[in-house]
């Protein structure tokens, strides 16, 4: 059987002030109908340009395509004229993005949404079109799809709206489905029913799927065949059984490694020194030789070429696989020192009720009241937080998990007194905040602070390093001299593994995880005994989150710090934390030590939550 | 006898300020060498801050003024009978001394630029006693740059008063208008609640009254007497050196106070967004005064949108001036304005043959403020922004 859609050596650049940046460097693949390729990698690797291009939306005027062939049922689709593309779009090909929320027109109702891409590419009249939109609607199990299809879409959830966007995506029955990264804004339990949902159709319409995404586990289960990305190139592909089980890449096999679960806790994550290379500056040669830890000496000179390995639809770049080349005398090992996999082995916690509670939160509530009418009546309240008792003991880490809108980012602010408790009361080392005023509450900062979720908004673009890191210590500590503070902003920049004369620079001329560790230096230097980390690592690729959660249990280890660590993320609790305490719809519902939450649920809705992670199996 | 206006103070402060800057930039290292370092590499930027420089010196030159002594037939400084030196009623500035000869030679009525005969044919008497309609000959050929005004004034001279004009109401009004839509833009956005009710209260209202309306009543109320422009009226006479009561003066502070509004709007908006990112939670959390956090964390991140809309409103202001002129609330017509040009060369334009220099004079030294205005905001912009300033340091990582 013919593949459905097959690229063949594409190379899709783009002009930049720094010249020009090759985002996919010669990718081939074929995906066949009724198949779902997974594309994955870290951010930069080019993998949602390649599905840009397939779609031939690559953003002009800088970007195009500059070689290669992409052929929709043995027709080239890069030379068709732009009208000819446009009948493709939407009918053969189509495209569902990441962010349901703004993928939707907001001013228009579902329906003439849908109904416009069936009779754009159809032909079919108003009323056809409007009945094909029910069908598809019912098919995408939503409910009362009559009514539905006359809402607007703000009253829909993003679970909702991405169904609505495959529904339209799949009204044409279009060949080829690409899906980039199409559950990466939704909570787990509804990413896995998008997810259901996207395998059922593609079986029963026989569409092929490209599914984009960077998150390994969510491959596992839902994509027949895997390309690992890196460098504008595919560097290991094989079916999704054999990618998981025989990895052969060094950076695939890192990239596994890296992901933080049960089975690694008590030691350091593997992690991927250096970053990704510029697209516009690749280095020559392996373009992974200088991150990978077992290059060797002929590497960075000579570029590896795609072979099959092992089986004939296991393919792999790497000169490690090649006999000729480990043959020869460039096979030397270029001499990397190792990193000695770190111990993070937890101390016997038999003692842990002893240890004295470094945070006591009892019956904490937080309602937002609802106002209406010009005089702002008070008509309910929306109880974001609803009595909440949770406790960490000093060297302790406890994971709050929940999905969005759970309340648990509330929590956190509530008890960084960011906003105000309704009611309950927040004990820190003992002492009561609730009550506190702005003066008194000064030295309790001190003890206490929060890590945020996006690297780039938490640091103001405007000042310096230096001049963010020290902001806590001249507020908090006063006494110091500029000499000082300098000093302990040098002393905590090294500790975060950044160097000290970096303190001189710009937030934006730093990578994502660099921004990560800044905000964590920012915070370390004031000392403080417990840190709130608001969804910390969720904004980061796996290879910069184990380097971010390495960094937090060592320093934790160090000083005995206190962790609250607030996420979505199951894998890092089972890393990280020692208790875990599951909240929904404002309650903690579950609350125990980790091994028995996580092992042994017992309430319905924890055991849903971890059906429903993406494991790699 | 030297005279100081109102506004010249403002005229004054834009020079202090521009030698500041000229100061810390030649000094060795900081912020504004840093910022001049990125400027200098944009020569249309260069460019752009040379023309503006050239009207900055116009407009100095045109507020240093002093009012000369009376002579007498025979040479000597007239006195009043209280042996008090008595002045000319006109404080002449550096710029109507440099061009003493355009201000002073002035024609008849129309004449076109660079031409030697009168734009409109009148009857002349010729030595044999006949009379004939002809182009009459002018008194100074071919020196009147943009040709003269109907009565007979230099048109280049003319536009180039109306640089000081110019000037003054773009950078008064904007020094009325960001303070005031800074602090409180930020401090609505920022404190919310009855602080932003407050606020809103007041620009809502002050936005629903027609701008016209207020500027009228304002103007007539403080700014229908004092000085008008050229003459130091019979009433000025006795003043001393300073003279408060200037009409131009009053009309940057009306201008700005009703104008302040929108900026405000801008501000107290992108406030709101700011105040929720987490840079300024985290200063928060550690515990840093709100003031401090609306000067470091909110100011320096909104000034990108004050310097776009105080560079766009600029050409608004020099235009309003020229519609204020129009209903005789605006400068006085003795004091040169684009406005006044643009308002009488309505007229000019409406005769047959058309008087079209007025017009091409006030537009043209218009455009060439306005223009390299926005040229070099944006460059300053850019400059100010350290993602853009510092990229081509930083290349390489």
């Amino acid at each position: 059987m013919a593949p459905i859609i097959e690229v063949k050596n594409l190379r899709t650049y783009f002009n930049t002030p720094k010249g020009t940046a090759r985002a996919v460097d010669g990718v081939s693949f074929n995906i066949d109908a009724g198949e779902t390729l997974a594309l994955v990698g870290e951010s930069g690797c080019g993998k949602s340009m390649t599905a840009l291009s397939l779609i031939q939306l690559v953003p002009e005027p800088n970007g195009f395509i500059a070689e290669g062939e992409i052929l929709l049922d043995g027709l080239d689709i890069t030379r068709l004229p732009e009208y000819e593309k446009r009948r493709i779009r939407g009918n053969d090909i189509a495209m569902i993005f990441q962010e349901p929320m703004t993928s939707l027109n907001p001013v228009l109702t579902i329906g003439s949404q849908i109904i416009e891409t069936i009779r754009l590419h159809q032909g079919l009249s108003q009323k056809a079109a409007r009945a094909h939109a029910i069908e598809m609607l019912d098919r995408m199990k939503l409910p009362s799809p009559k009514t539905l299809i006359d809402e607007y879409p703000h009253r829909l959830s993003g679970g909702m709206r991405q169904r609505i966007m495959i529904a339209m995506a799949l009204a044409c029955k279009p060949k080829l489905l690409i899906a980039d990264e199409p559950t990466t804004a939704l909570d787990v339990t509804i990413q896995r029913e998008i997810l259901t949902l996207i395998k059922e159709l593609k079986e029963e319409l026989g569409t092929a799927v490209l599914l984009i995404t960077h998150n390994l586990a969510l491959v596992s289960g839902n994509a027949d065949k895997v390309g690992v990305m890196y460098g504008g190139k595919i560097v290991e592909s094989a079916s999704a059984k054999d990618i998981f089980k025989n990895p052969l890449h060094p950076y695939t096999k890192s990239l596994l490694h890296s992901l933080p679960s049960i089975t690694n806790r008590n030691e350091g994550l593997e992690t991927i020194e250096g970053t990704v290379p510029e697209p516009t500056n690749f280095p020559k040669g392996c373009r992974f030789a200088k991150r990978c830890s077992s290059e060797m000496e002929g590497c960075s000179r000579l570029e590896p070429t795609l072979t099959a390995e092992n089986k004939e639809d296991h393919l792999v770049s790497c000169h490690l696989f090649d006999p000729e080349f480990m043959s020869e005398s460039r096979a030397r090992p270029a001499g990397k020192m190792r990193e000695p996999v770190m111990d993070f082995s937890r101390v016997d916690d038999s003692d842990a009720a002893t240890r004295p509670l470094v945070l006591e939160v009892k019956g904490l509530k937080v309602h937002y009241p609802i106002k209406k009418g010009i005089f702002k009546k008070t008509v309910g309240h929306v109880r974001a937080v609803d009595g909440i008792d949770i406790s960490i003991e000093r060297g302790s880490t406890l994971a709050l998990v929940g999905e969005s809108g759970c309340g648990k980012t509330t929590t956190g602010k509530a008890i960084m007194q960011l906003i105000d408790a309704t009611e309950g009361s927040v004990l820190l080392k003992g002492k009561e905040l609730t009550t506190l005023n702005t003066e008194d509450m000064r030295p309790m900062r001190e003890l206490m602070q929060i890590i945020f979720q996006d690297p780039y908004s938490s640091l103001n673009p405007r000042i310096k390093v230096g001049g963010i890191i020290e902001e806590g210590l001249k507020s908090l500590k006063p006494d110091l001299n500029d000499k000082e503070r300098k000093d302990k902003v040098s002393e905590v920049l090294r500790m975060v593994g950044l160097s000290s004369d970096m303190s001189n620079r710009y937030p934006h001329e730093f990578s994502g995880g660099q921004r990560s560790r800044i905000g964590i230096a920012r915070v370390l230097v004031v000392e403080p005994e417990l840190i709130i980390c608001d969804e910390a690592t969720s904004a980061l690729d796996v290879s910069v989150q184990a380097q971010i959660l390495n960094l937090l249990r060592s320093v934790q280890i160090e000083f005995g710090l206190s962790y609250l660590f607030i996420t979505h993320d199951l894998g890092i609790v089972e890393y990280m934390a020692d208790k875990v305490a599951v909240m929904y719809e404002g309650k903690v519902i579950e609350y125990g030590r980790t091994e028995e939450v996580l092992g042994r649920p017992k309430e319905e809705y924890t055991k849903k939550l971890l059906q429903a992670v993406p494991t790699i199996d | 006898m030297p005279v100081i206006l109102a506004t010249d103070i403002i005229v004054y402060l834009v020079f202090a300020f521009i030698g500041f800057i000229f100061w810390s930039a030649c000094a060795r290292d900081g912020y504004a060498r840093q910022v001049w370092t990125h400027i200098r590499g944009n020569r249309l930027a260069i460019i752009s801050a040379l023309i503006l420089a050239a009207y900055a010196g116009v407009a100095l030159s045109d507020s240093i003024r002093w009012r000369d002594s009376v002579m007498l037939y025979n040479g000597k400084v007239a006195v009043s009978p209280e042996n008090k030196t008595i002045y000319s009623s006109e404080a002449l500035s550096i710029l109507d001394r440099v061009f003493h000869k355009a201000r002073a030679n002035t024609e008849k009525t129309f004449s076109a630029p660079m031409a030697d005969k009168l734009y409109v044919k009148e009857t002349i008497e010729l030595e044999d006693g006949t009379t004939i309609r002809d182009y009459a000959a002018l008194k100074y050929p071919s020196t009147h740059l943009l040709g003269t005004d109907k009565v007979g004034g230099d048109v280049f001279f003319s536009a180039m008063k109306g640089v000081r004009t110019g000037v003054v109401i773009g950078t008064g009004t904007t020094l009325v208008v960001i303070p005031f839509a800074i602090i409180f833009g930020v401090m609505a956005g920022y404190f919310g609640g009855r602080i932003d009710d407050l606020i809103q209260y007041v620009y809502t209202t002050l936005a629903s009254i027609p701008g016209i309306l207020l500027i009228v009543s304002f103007m007539l109320i403080f700014g229908s007497h004092g000085y008008q422009g050229g003459l130091i009226t019979d009433a000025n006479l006795m003043l001393g050196v300073f003279v408060p009561s200037d009409r131009l003066f009053w009309l940057c502070l009306i201008m700005g106070i009703t104008s302040w509004t929108d900026l405000c709007r801008i501000i107290r908006g992108e406030t709101l967004k700011l105040r929720e990112l987490e840079y300024v939670q985290a200063a928060r959390a550690f515990a840093v005064p709100r003031v401090l956090i609306m000067v470091r964390h909110i100011v320096p991140n909104i000034m990108h949108l004050v310097l776009i809309t105080m560079v766009l409103q600029f050409s608004g202001l020099v235009l309003a001036e020229a519609v204020l002129s129009y209903i005789g609330i605006g400068v006085g017509p003795e004091a040169g304005s684009w406005g006044n040009m643009i308002n009488t060369a309505r007229l000019e334009l409406a005769r047959d043959p058309v008087v079209w220099w007025s017009l091409l004079g006030a537009f043209a030294f218009m455009f060439a403020l306005v223009l390299p205005a926005n040229i070099f905001g944006d460059a300053v912009r850019d400059a100010l922004d350290p993602k853009v300033n510092t990229k081509t340091k930083s290349g390489g990582d």
